[in-house]
């Protein structure tokens, strides 16, 4: 007969301590998210408040912004945000597409691996490298080559014209838009790729087997699809737009000011935030800097939490089909 | 057979914009590697390693820009990457179908793509204010905190990659969880763990709106947490927007710097994670 | 066919008639268990003896894979599973909530269909129970781990690579580590859930030696899908269906002279 291996009990209470206390501390930290949630909630909100109170609503409405009168109205940053980021993902999303084809459909197996490892560590380059680029490369050429070429086609046309007037800056809306554009193109393709992965064969191949071109299987099957999946995509893209700071601070102009050329010098939440925060004298000034990160926070959590549930419900369904 | 030919020339059309497309993602990570190397090796000399930031027009280096970054860097991962493990490992042990674990979730997917100035201002608010001054350890804790979501993520999916089968084989030896996570679930996902932290790393070390008002900057060698301390992104920015040649030499290669550690993390990084899954199959 | 024919090659089976058994270990009192709202097992009533190897079989979700998972309490992993009834391990209600599972796992281990060593070397795989039970010195260690080694028939096998990880053996190697690591433990009973469904005839031969001469010490339960083996092996064999326990009695018996119509037409192929 063999001796059997009790447990003793010290040991065993010592054992059912140690996992109390594992299961604890996981559970904290695992907590300690949704803490930081509120947490940077509360302080914004704590920060914004007496800009909030002193300007009310029109903070939201005004397009001064004057240390020294000590006014602040948020407009401008706030046109500036939205604009650039429309921009950057008009000029993006098709640019993604394409890549996100190129990488499912088209490219033979020796290209794709590369190719996509390729547009993964663009996505990994620090957004100040962005911003230096484009401050020193991009906008030179822009100012020179293109701008100039812009004024003169464009600008006399009637409406559309008033977009593309005045001198060539360089830095301004347009080149702020154009560097986003290239920042989140990286980052778009590759969800739109993984979301085109995840299209069933048997759908394509039904595509196919009707006699469709690979263009066609595309348009009608792929897309549609991966129609929530794409758009879930472009929006993680428009999140990462709207909040970015150093790409857009460098090329921007930083200038609180509305002007209806995109080729005229502008601002943005982030850029205003990042130029004047660490300077900012007096209550109200730091106050209303904080007031446009919590403005800008609202909008991105809005974006964010948007394209989060749509990922969220297409992994469902790619589950449940599986 | 008119038609035929409209949709076979419509199908090369798209196809051939699609390589387009390809090939200016392409074009534009080759012209900024380009532009990095042909100004940052302009500037690339021991003296970047030995000397300190100087002032406009005189030579030197950016060691305590070095210096700092590293410091920061590791002290955010030493906070962030543990605090995140254990985090992913609640969302895939403990918690992996309790109601409160699809809020966490979401919540963490959240704070993983928010700004990374929002997270500036809070530890301002949090630390800054409190301290009365900017500080090294204020800009560590801004990293940690956009480390923090990083790691979750990665650990909860690499964790969910370990077969059930070893971790019961694990709790049917009158193991618990903690004993089955820390000597059988960590070893056996261990590579895929590195890779998560790798990737957080390579995430923060070029991180710098976060720091702008946290560490801020200095000009001169400190290694006192307390205060500000110089950091190789806030340096770039600094002395990129200055109208000094030399400064703006400096910041070309401090850029170069930060993406070729970088480019590497996230390529180890990739190999990492590939032996990982590559050894589950 | 007599079980002894259908595999020639093994040794015969001790001559312990079912009946003249050892004590009983496991008895089990109107046991019903559910996932969520549907009843995976209706009021099973049996009892698991001492030195016998009981054979559970049955087609696919008839619920032998279950009753396993309640003898060590396996099924507490998973939320919503839930049992009733009673189940005594030497008297003892093991479904009772202040019994403390990890030393109910302990005398009752259990082997799984696939292999899974744990990554670590082969040294520690076997030693993994050993530490977790109390302080043990290295020596003890050392002996307890050839010990066991040696009872799952691997020790020369493996005996001058201890410290290789043990992913690296072949699948009938791991198997039998698995067995060792639980062997390691000196439990009272062992379960086996088809514990050769994923390995090869060899590999397979050789987990059967070795439950075989476990068969003479242990109380063991096996769950299994293949029949022959089932008869070359047990000394009692249930038979399972939907849940309910159709027929239970000695392996010769249940395969020659079934005495309920549905465990003849199981055991003769007729479906399952």
């Amino acid at each position: 007969m063999n001796t059997v291996t009790a447990i003793s009990p010290r040991h065993a209470a010592g054992q059912r301590q140690r996992e109390r206390l594992f299961r604890g501390a996981t559970l904290a930290a695992a907590l300690l998210v949704l803490l930081l949630l509120g947490g940077v909630t509360l302080s914004l909100i704590v920060g914004a408040w007496p800009a909030l109170a002193q300007f009310k609503l029109s903070f939201l409405t005004r397009e001064i912004w004057n240390p020294v009168t000590d006014q602040y109205g948020a407009l401008a940053p706030i046109y500036g945000t939205l604009v650039t980021s429309f921009l950057a993902l008009l000029f993006a999303i098709p640019v993604s597409f394409g890549i996100a084809i190129f990488l499912t459909e088209l490219a033979p197996a020796w290209l794709k691996r590369p190719v996509g490892v390729a547009v993964e560590l663009l996505a990994a380059v620090p957004s100040i490298i962005y911003g230096i680029w484009g401050l020193f490369v991009l906008s030179p050429v822009l100012q020179r080559h293109v701008q100039p070429w812009l004024i003169e086609v464009l600008g006399p046309l009637p409406l559309v014209g008033k977009l593309f007037q005045g001198p060539p800056f360089g830095i301004g809306i347009l080149t702020a838009s154009f560097v986003l554009a290239i920042m989140i193109i990286p980052f778009i393709a590759a969800v739109m790729r993984d979301v085109f992965e995840t299209v069933p064969d048997v759908l394509k191949e039904s595509g196919y087997g009707l006699g469709a071109t690979t263009w066609e299987v595309i348009w009608q099957v792929v897309v549609p699809y991966a129609r929530t999946g794409m758009i879930g995509g472009v929006m993680l893209g428009l999140g990462r737009a709207l909040g970015e700071t150093m790409a857009v601070t460098f090329v921007i102009g930083n200038a609180h000011r509305i002007g209806t050329s995109l080729l005229a010098p502008g601002t943005t939440i982030s850029a205003s935030i990042a130029n004047e925060f660490a300077e900012a004298v007096g209550d109200l000034y730091t106050s209303s800097l904080i007031a446009l990160g919590a403005l800008l926070f609202l909008i991105t959590f809005v974006v964010i939490a948007a394209a989060r549930l749509m990922l969220m419900r297409l992994e469902r369904r790619a589950l449940s089909s599986a | 057979m008119n038609r035929r030919a409209i949709r076979r020339a419509i199908n090369v059309l798209a196809l051939c914009l699609s390589g387009v497309a390809t090939a200016i993602g392409l074009f534009f990570l080759g012209a900024i590697l380009w532009t990095l190397l042909k100004n940052g090796l302009a500037g690339m000399s021991l003296k970047l390693f030995t000397e300190m930031t100087p002032p406009p027009g005189s030579a030197g280096g950016l060691l305590n820009a070095i210096y700092g970054s590293v410091v920061m860097t590791l002290i955010g991962i030493l906070i962030g990457g543990p605090i995140g493990m254990l985090a992913g490992t609640y969302l895939a042990e403990y918690g992996r179908t309790a109601r409160i674990s699809t809020v966490i979730r979401f919540v963490n997917d959240v704070l993983l793509s928010a700004p990374s100035i929002i997270i500036g201002l809070f530890v301002y608010e949090l630390l800054v204010v409190r301290m009365g001054h900017f500080s090294a350890i204020a800009g560590a804790v801004a990293l940690a905190i956009i480390a923090m979501p990083v790691t979750v993520r990665t650990t909860e999916d690499m964790l969910n990659l370990v077969p059930q089968g070893m971790k019961d084989a694990s709790t049917a030896m009158g193991a618990y969880t903690w004993r089955t996570v820390t000597s059988v679930i960590y070893p056996a996902a261990r590579s895929g763990i590195v890779t998560g932290l790798l990737l957080a790393v390579a995430r923060i070390s070029g991180e710098t709106a976060p720091l702008l008002f946290t560490a801020l900057n200095n000009q001169f060698w400190s290694s006192d947490l307390g205060a500000p301390m110089a950091n190789l992104p806030v340096v770039i920015f600094q002395f990129a927007l200055s109208p000094y040649p030399n400064w703006q030499q400096l910041a070309w290669s401090g850029a170069l710097l930060i993406t070729v550690s970088i480019l590497i993390l996230s390529i180890a990084a990739r190999l990492a994670v590939s032996s990982f899954t590559q050894g589950r199959r | 066919m007599s079980a002894s024919e259908a595999s020639p090659r093994l040794p015969e089976k001790s001559p312990g008639a079912p009946g003249a058994a050892g004590a009983v270990r496991f008895e089990v009192k109107h046991l019903n268990f559910f996932y969520g709202k549907s009843q995976a097992l209706k009021d099973i009533n049996l009892s698991l003896a001492d030195k016998q190897i009981t054979a559970f079989i049955g087609p696919s979700g008839c619920g032998k894979s279950t009753l396993l998972r309640v003898f060590n309490r396996m099924y507490a992993l998973y939320p919503g599973h839930r049992a009733e009834g009673s189940v005594l391990l030497d008297g003892e209600d093991i479904l009772a909530p202040t019994v403390d599972v990890a030393s109910l796992r302990f005398r009752v281990g259990m082997v799984f269909q696939k292999p899974t060593p744990f990554p670590m070397s082969i040294f520690d795989n076997v030693a993994f129970g050993l530490r977790l039970s109390r302080r043990i010195t290295r020596s003890e260690l050392t002996d307890r781990v050839e010990e066991a080694l040696k009872d799952a028939a691997m020790w020369d096998e493996v005996k001058d690579k201890l410290h290789e990880d043990g992913r690296g053996l072949s699948g009938g190697q791991q198997q039998r580590l698995c067995v060792a690591r639980t062997l390691a433990l000196r439990p009272e009973v062992i379960l086996f859930d088809e514990p050769t469904a994923a390995l090869d005839p060899i590999s397979t031969l050789r987990v059967e030696e070795t439950l075989q001469s476990l068969g003479e010490r242990y109380c063991i339960a096996i769950v299994t899908h293949n029949l022959q083996q089932a008869a070359r092996l047990s000394d009692i064999t249930a038979f399972m269906y939907l849940g309910d326990l159709i027929e239970m009695g000695p392996t010769e018996q249940m395969f020659t002279a079934p005495k309920n119509r549905r465990t003849d037409d199981y055991v003769t192929g007729r479906f399952g």
